[in-house]
């Protein structure tokens, strides 16, 4: 008896199905992009955004919590009062956590979406999921236009988490609600 | 060959069903209430893009090109997928997809798994065979939970749950989870938030579906907007993600259309909260053991037929069942199917693979024909031309019926004026039959004609015989 693997593809071969059309892709590649784009996208999502010059100045707003940091944060990043959390941390530490402090790999301004890919200043997936609270910098240069030019500045084979807003849902009459499962609390710093 | 799960057995024909259903006046008012918020944002959401005729027509035109390439791209995946540590099975039917997933969370050991939702599951009735192996299947998607803690069944694509309503959702949650809690929706999320977090800081076995499978790279995508996903897909050991085999792409590229497409015709969100994409097994971050499950379960048979085909384009979106009179008015279970709505009515019964089986072959019925579902498919899906073109095999399988006889007899009286003025008399005197003006069951053989449709009465007189009376 055949393998189920080569029953299912001589099946496929066996349907004949016509070669197709070219794709024609023309659709925007760019969008207008531009910061105010961006955070006026975000905030349409209910998360809160700030422009700002002066990082370490806007951190201030982490006093007196315990806030997970990526090893690799920028040291002017890491201000005095802050309780940090650095790996290795256990599910249970991350669980407790008053929040969680990251850069991104790209940002998408059109749509108001963060993407993290493991990179510099995210470290891996889990440290932005369980804390109830997410602060995400992004630099003015990290913002792309489109999703098409987004996709074209990542890397596919990491592992990616696009965010757009808090974590939310339709599922009761089609209505939507922050705050599910994802952190509750997203924050936006833009750095012009 | 065993049934395929992708119907529920026993289900009545579709015309029985919706009678019931429509008899359900809770059911029609939360259908059209969600419904109608759902169909006016997605419009907001699309009229916002310039280039939304040209997304569709790109949608459509990758996936064409799957279907003509599928072979070779499913294998370009396994080896991609395989070089970046993960596992690929084949499964032939959802008996045999069933064997594979029972037998990967025996061998971790699992007694217990969290689900994400996937339409790919439900369709090989995944659960129930988990269960009858001894492992339970908790769905952490809050609709599905409602379902699954209602001893339901799903009637929507996007929103399983859609037929309950917030003081039915309170209702089931204070029964099954034992809590008090107020029919308020951020109340109710906050009490599936509880629920389920000891479930995913614990369990070390998940299973999802996928929206997108990257060919070229080894990818897989998932859209969601809980965080339920991205729990599910990281916090595991062990992750098993089951997938119809035409959900590819073929490159990463593609993703920019399709990342456009799903969620405006979805949730009508600019983009859903988050996407979840990861190749392979990733050394430190998420779970190192992965293993992907393609399912063929009718794919394959659906591929044969050239106006069928174009179903399986289709990107799960639901935007056809908010936009139909039909499912507004019977609700997703009158369709029997995982898949109800327009597309289902195309799907299911392809899937199925039996016009014989009177349940399946009643589904390409279950529309006006208004064309409201090809409007809004991001992939375009002709889902009229396929309701058509799959009556007619419903017919064609059906053989010589009083169907089928009656309508060589009226291609016989409509050929000769003579004949037809004849029977146009003996006609109108059907309005005897008629109250309020409707026939609503005529005696056989027009009988099979009210069985599913209601006759308006006929006139005293035609057309004919007027015209000739006053002006001939």
């Amino acid at each position: 008896m055949a393998s189920a693997r080569e029953e299912i593809l001589q099946r496929i071969r066996n349907a004949r199905v016509p070669a197709a059309a070219p794709v024609v892709r023309g659709y925007l590649q760019e969008g207008p992009g531009g910061i105010d784009l961006f955070a006026e996208r975000v905030a349409d999502y209910r998360a809160i955004v700030h422009v700002v010059t002066d990082v370490p100045q806007a951190l201030e707003r982490l006093r007196g919590k315990r806030i997970v940091a990526p090893q690799d944060v920028p040291a002017e990043w890491l201000i005095d009062g802050v309780t940090w959390l650095h790996e290795p941390l256990t599910i249970a530490e991350l669980d407790q956590a008053d929040g969680v402090l990251t850069g991104c790999a790209v940002a998408i301004a059109d749509t108001g979406t963060i993407v993290l890919d493991g990179g510099e200043a995210q470290g891996r997936r889990a440290l932005t999921l369980l804390p109830d609270y997410h602060l995400c910098v992004v630099r003015a240069d990290q913002i792309a236009g489109s999703v098409p030019e987004a996709l074209g500045r990542l890397e596919p084979t990491r592992p990616l988490t696009f965010i757009s807003g808090p974590s939310a849902t339709s599922d009761i009459e089609l209505d939507r609600v922050e705050g599910v499962h994802g952190p509750r609390t997203l924050e936006v710093l833009i750095v012009t | 060959m065993a049934r395929n799960p992708v119907t529920w057995l026993g289900s009545p024909t579709f015309p029985k069903a919706a009678r019931e259903a429509l008899q359900d006046t809770q059911l029609r008012q939360n259908l059209r209430r969600a419904t109608g918020t759902i169909r006016g944002r997605r419009e907001a959401a699309v009229a916002e893009m310039t280039d939304w005729e040209m997304l569709r027509v790109a949608g459509e035109q990758i996936k064409d090109d799957v279907l003509a390439r599928l072979d070779t791209l499913l294998v370009q995946l396994e080896e991609s997928v395989t070089a970046r540590g993960g596992v690929v099975h084949w499964a032939r039917d959802a008996e045999e997809a069933n064997r594979i997933v029972l037998g990967l969370c025996r061998d971790e050991g699992a007694d217990e798994v969290v689900k994400v939702k996937s339409m790919a599951t439900a369709e090989i009735g995944l659960n129930e065979a988990l269960e009858a192996g001894g492992v339970h299947a908790v769905e952490t998607d809050l609709a599905e939970l409602i379902v699954q803690l209602g001893d339901d069944r799903p009637s929507h694509i996007l929103v399983p749950a859609i037929h309950r309503n917030r003081s039915e959702i309170r209702e089931i949650f204070q029964r099954r989870m034992g809590i008090e809690v107020s029919d308020e929706p951020a109340d109710l999320a906050e009490a599936a938030r509880v629920y389920l977090r000891e479930k995913f800081l614990t369990t070390k076995v998940a299973i999802s579906g996928a929206n997108f499978a990257v060919a070229d790279t080894g990818s897989i995508v998932v859209l969601e907007s809980e965080g339920n996903g991205r729990m599910c897909l990281t916090l595991p050991d062990t992750l098993i993600t089951v997938m119809g085999i035409e959900k590819l792409v073929p490159s990463w590229q593609d993703l920019e259309v399709f990342l456009q497409l799903l969620p405006r015709s979805s949730t009508a969100e600019r983009m859903n909260p988050y996407t979840s994409v990861w190749t392979g097994v990733t050394p430190g971050d998420g779970p190192q053991r992965f293993h992907l499950v393609l399912i063929d379960n009718g794919r394959t048979s659906t591929l044969e037929d050239s106006v069928g085909r174009q179903a399986l384009r289709c990107i799960r979106c639901s935007a056809c069942l908010n936009v139909c009179p039909v499912y507004e008015r019977t609700g997703g279970k009158s369709y029997g199917s995982v898949y109800p709505g327009p597309i289902g009515a195309i799907l299911t019964p392809q899937l199925v693979g039996d016009m014989r089986d009177p349940q399946a072959a009643s589904l390409p019925y279950a529309s006006s024909l208004c064309g409201a579902c090809f409007e809004v498919c991001p992939v375009r899906i002709d889902i009229p031309s396929v309701l058509t073109h799959l009556r007619a095999e419903a017919v064609e399988a059906k053989g010589r019926t009083a169907e089928s006889i009656a309508m060589a007899a009226a291609a016989w009286m409509f050929r000769e004026a003579s004949r037809y003025e004849k029977a146009q008399k003996a006609g109108s005197l059907a309005r005897f039959l008629a109250r309020d003006g409707k026939i609503t069951s005529l005696p056989w053989p027009g009988s099979k004609w009210t069985s599913s449709r209601d006759v308006p009465a006929p006139p005293a007189e035609s057309f004919r015989t007027w015209w000739r009376k006053n002006r001939g």
